[in-house]
């Protein structure tokens, strides 16, 4: 239950998340002070903290996601397979969260 | 045997004067985005992102630039038919609701748009 209003969240924090990913395009076809300036804003504190965030909404929706196009061919239904594959869910987008910035720091 | 009512197969629509369009269209973006998106965040952690002529380059070789189109296309759309569900669940007076549903059409679209441009700028060397 908890896991579906998380997928809705982490869909529309993605959401405007695209506007960064559209800016990030933008700056980059602008120039290379501009770049500069747009790479230093998401380098801050808050920018890292946005950035980590999307990249757990990315993860989580992606598994989540594929967890729901499972269901929709009519699997996974039963009440402990619900369970645990809410819980794979969780685990393999937070532990692929964590993969993905030890690989970028 | 079909379930539809004999109206409903007549007129191909539900209580919702929709059929499974929007259901499908979210589905099949979201299987592009799948494979578009691991393809981004593999490609993206391997770049050096805040060197700018780095990430030109990478932006602009030719397969690059059209997968990140595709990308951006296909996001755009997947994101306009998740916020419309939203919309359509959370906001309930009916003019708020219109004009939600019409910004976010227009936003998304902009996005898109804007989104595209800069790819194409970057690829077509402008």
């Amino acid at each position: 239950m908890t896991l579906s209003i998380l997928h809705r969240g982490t869909g529309v924090a993605m959401s405007i998340g695209l506007i960064v990913l559209a800016a990030w395009l933008v700056y980059a076809a602008t120039g290379p002070a501009e770049y500069a300036r747009f790479a230093a804003l998401m380098s801050t504190l808050v920018g890292r903290l946005l950035l980590i965030g999307w990249s757990f909404a990315f993860f989580y929706h992606l598994a989540n996601g594929i967890r729901h196009l499972v269901w929709d061919t009519g699997r996974g239904f039963e009440k402990r397979q619900a369970n645990a594959s809410a819980w794979f869910v969780l685990i393999v987008a937070t532990a692929v969260t964590a993969g993905f910035w030890t690989v970028l720091l | 045997m079909s379930l539809r009512a004999p109206l409903g197969r007549v007129l191909g629509l539900g209580s919702a004067k929709d059929g499974t369009g929007h259901w499908w269209a979210q589905r099949v973006s979201a299987v592009a985005l799948v494979f578009l998106g691991l393809w981004f965040v593999v490609r993206i952690s391997a770049l050096p992102i805040l060197e700018h002529d780095l990430v030109v380059e990478f932006v602009a070789n030719p397969l690059n630039s059209v997968l990140l189109t595709l990308l951006c296309l296909a996001a755009a759309y997947h994101s306009y038919l998740g916020v419309q569900v939203v919309i359509e669940d959370y906001v309930h007076a009916a003019g708020l609701k219109l004009v939600s549903l019409i910004l976010s059409r227009f936003g998304h679209i902009f996005l898109a748009v804007v989104s595209v441009y800069a790819i194409l700028r970057i690829g077509l060397g402008a």
